[in-house]
């Protein structure tokens, strides 16, 4: 494949960010709106163009004989040369993740461009302050993301890494004058930026041990009873195998250096994917404009953990099947995670604190699924995992454009502002609806699949895995639905006096909402186990779709979503009895379990108060005394011996004769002695 | 090194040695800025002499030494050109060129 359209893909975001970030002042603000949407409109052309070149045009670049998807890079140019072998290079590695991954984040990016121009006004059509700033943003966080998943070697995905962590800071903070979002904005880059302290960690091990950043090169795996998993020459196919070869004795705390390094790296994508207990910016997140928690924190960058994870998946196989724990550490983290965060979602007010939990635990789904994810299966784990991924980019985005509609119309984010809106938003209502069904798994909603198939490589792996996974998703719908109920039922609509009453939003937004509707919708059908899987083999998931599972699954979801119906359809004191009859649960999940005043305990009580103060005790008084005593020494014997410095010559030429007559005695006297 | 050449060389160094010693004096105790330039040029000659002296007598077949003090020579004149100029310039300030009264540059 040419390299000019994959080069360009990264090129137009960039630019776009470049141009309006630097005229866009000098523009209106509509028209900035309408160069940002058109710009990426022709980045969704050019992604699409690409995927479909990938997936279908067949070509012996991309698919081998035998049927497998390679892996393919498109163009690597060498960025930083530090030595013969540190070479950083950037570059377009096209593989099933990374194309598939380019058709999600530009689908919801242009969606997310076109919806905000009528979200990013008031209801009298005047833009909102530093209107072309967000779109330039936007674009910046396009271009980030569009590199990070494309990258060819492992330090290229840790730059765009931190640049989407950067962009999601400035976009976070874009209300820059709310106190709450500022804290948000610096909450969430500081505790990922912490995770990526991990991450950074995490890469030396791994490239020190294996002598590559290269993903092609590390993950191809010549080991016995493995597969090889992309076709790739034997000199380059040096990665692992280096591990295991010369290194197989170097461990550390009982683990493998192979484990460390991938749980490190593991560290990095529980930060940016916000798993337990590096969760804690994600629901703060949500100050920020909510097509960008629609963009950022609900289909792309959160879920850049579980594509890292992917992304090196054959490792952690590999891992795996030398008796390491790194898959495991996956599972478990993901598994509470799941848990955790659907229990929460189950209490909060605030209906973009419910998607954000929502976001969490469907991340974690993705994690789990990844975990369990094993070569007796087939790794159905690893293509549901993906294919979770697709499916929730494109309904949790439409739940939160939706969110976004509603917060526009009631102008508010609580709920309970907004009851019985389902004749007022008849769009808004229908949409919504399409994305609960297809978070809660109902056939033949997107997410049914996905989750299916994620439940089935469950119970592959373990039965104590499916029930916990099950439960979840039972909690998954009976929030959902909960959520649903409380904003379009519950009771009628009261709007204030001299308010208008809420009504469905201009075309720029209700057209996202539709289209994505349909996507969430009709998406679960694609044949994805044809497009995405492990090893780039094609694996048909229908033949073998356990009917049971589904059966069960389905069943659950029904009743969970009747059980919200019941509480919830309309007004009545069901609610508050449940919250009376355990009242310490539901304060601990409406208090999301005191996570954020356990992080404030650590920070606050022991890292500043026992260490912090100490350390700089130690710098005020020892280190800045030490260098203030010299200070001080030098000025007082700077006064004391000024007075030869009189400003009368002939008294330096007295100072000067006898230092040179003394010097000279001095040299006499020696060579007299010595000589 | 032999008898007659230390004899002979240190007839040449004895005057010089009384020069540099009447040109610190000189340097020391006048007041007159013009007198102290003098004294100098006289200490830069002595020096000069003895360039001479020791080229002569220690390495009779080269011309190091006397070079030197050609060079010494020039450079001299320019200098005393410049001190010159300051010695003038001084007295258009302060009407004044005696050297205890141009005490202004201190602590």
């Amino acid at each position: 494949m040419e390299a000019t359209i994959p080069v360009l893909i990264l090129a137009m975001p960039l630019l776009m960010f470049l141009f309006l970030g630097l005229f866009g002042k000098f523009l209106s603000p509509r028209v900035s709106g309408i160069i940002g949407t058109a710009g990426m409109g022709v980045v969704l052309l050019m992604c699409y163009y690409t995927a479909y070149v990938y997936f279908f045009s067949g070509s012996p670049e991309f698919i081998n004989a035998e049927g497998n998807r390679l892996q393919a890079i498109i163009c690597n140019v060498d960025w930083l040369q530090f030595t013969d072998n540190l070479i950083i290079r950037l570059g377009f590695l096209l593989d099933p993740i990374s194309a598939m991954m380019l058709v999600v984040i530009s689908t919801i990016s242009f969606m997310v461009h076109l919806y905000s121009n009528g979200y990013m006004r008031d209801h009298h059509g005047v833009y909102e302050r530093g209107f072309q700033r967000f779109y330039a943003f936007l674009a910046l966080f396009s271009f980030s993301m569009l590199g990070l998943v494309v990258a060819t070697n492992i330090f290229q995905m840790y730059i765009f890494w931190e640049l989407v962590g950067a962009s999601s800071y400035l976009l976070i903070g874009f209300y820059f004058t709310k106190p709450s979002a500022v804290a948000a904005s610096k909450k969430a880059f500081i505790v990922t930026r912490f995770a990526d302290l991990g991450f950074l960690i995490g890469i030396l091990v791994l490239s020190y041990y294996t002598g590559t950043f290269n993903f092609t090169d590390m993950t191809s795996v010549p080991v016995a009873g493995m597969n090889d998993v992309y076709a790739v020459s034997a000199e380059t196919a040096t990665g692992v195998f280096n591990i295991f070869q010369s290194k197989a004795a170097a461990g550390f705390m009982g683990c493998s250096v192979m484990t460390w390094a991938l749980v490190l790296i593991f560290m990095g994508g529980m930060g940016k994917s916000a798993m337990m207990p590096l969760h804690i910016w994600l629901p703060d997140a949500m100050e920020g404009p909510t097509p960008v928690s629609a963009l950022i924190h609900a289909a792309t960058m959160v879920v850049a953990g579980v594509y890292l994870v992917a992304r090196l998946f054959p490792l952690f196989l590999v891992n795996a099947e030398f008796g390491g724990y790194a898959l495991d550490v996956v599972t478990w983290v993901g598994a509470i995670t799941a848990a955790y965060a659907a229990m929460v979602a189950c209490t909060q007010l605030d209906i973009k604190r419910v998607l954000a939990f929502s976001t969490i635990s469907q991340i974690a789904f993705m994690m789990v699924s990844l975990g369990v994810s094993r070569e007796e299966f087939h790794n159905l784990g690893y293509m549901a995992s993906m294919f979770h991924l697709f499916t929730h980019a494109m309904f949790k985005a439409l739940l939160f454009l939706g969110a976004g509609a509603l917060i526009h119309a009631v102008g508010s984010n609580d709920y309970t502002d907004m009851h019985g809106l389902r004749k007022h938003m008849p769009i808004t209502h229908i949409t919504f609806l399409i994305g609960c069904l297809s978070i809660a798994g109902i056939i033949p909603f997107s997410g049914f699949f996905s989750k299916d198939e994620i439940l089935s490589s469950c119970f592959g792996n373990s039965i104590f895995a499916y029930v916990w996974m099950s439960a979840v998703a039972a909690l998954t719908a009976f929030y959902m639905f909960r959520l649903y109920f409380l904003i379009f039922w519950w009771k009628e609509h009261k709007v204030h006096e001299g308010h208008h009453a809420p009504k469905d939003q201009p075309w720029t937004m209700t057209l996202p909402l539709i289209i994505l509707a349909v996507v969430a919708t009709l998406c679960g059908l694609i044949p994805f186990g044809n497009y995405v899987t492990w090893d780039g083999h094609p694996y048909d998931f229908m033949a073998h779709f356990n009917w049971t599972i589904a059966g069960i699954s389905l069943a659950v979801a029904v009743i969970a979503i009747l059980v919200a119906a019941r509480m919830y359809k309309t007004e009545n004191p069901l609610p508050a009895k449940m919250r009376q009859a355990m009242p310490r649960l539901w304060d601990w999940c409406r208090n999301r379990f005191y996570f954020d005043e356990l992080y404030m305990f650590i920070t606050h009580k022991i890292i500043f108060d026992k260490i912090c103060r100490p350390i700089a005790w130690f710098d005020r008084h020892i280190i800045d005394g030490t260098m203030d005593g010299l200070a001080t020494i030098t000025n007082k014997a700077s006064y004391a011996i000024r007075g030869l410095q009189s400003g009368n010559t002939q008294n330096y030429v007295w100072v000067y004769l006898i230092g040179a007559l003394a010097l000279g005695g001095v040299t006499v006297a020696v060579i007299f002695l010595f000589c | 090194m032999n008898f007659e050449f230390e004899w002979n060389s240190i007839m040449f160094l004895i005057p010089s040695l009384f020069m540099f010693c009447c040109g610190v004096y000189g340097f020391l105790t006048r007041r007159n800025m013009i007198a102290i330039l003098i004294s100098l040029e006289l200490m830069l000659n002595a020096v000069d002499m003895n360039f001479v002296v020791f080229n002569r007598f220690l390495y009779p077949g080269q011309l190091d030494g006397m070079f030197f003090t050609l060079f010494a020579i020039a450079i001299a004149a320019a200098e005393t050109a410049i001190a010159i100029a300051i010695i003038i310039n001084a007295f258009r300030i302060s009407r004044d060129i005696d050297v205890k009264d141009l005490s202004k540059m201190k602590f």
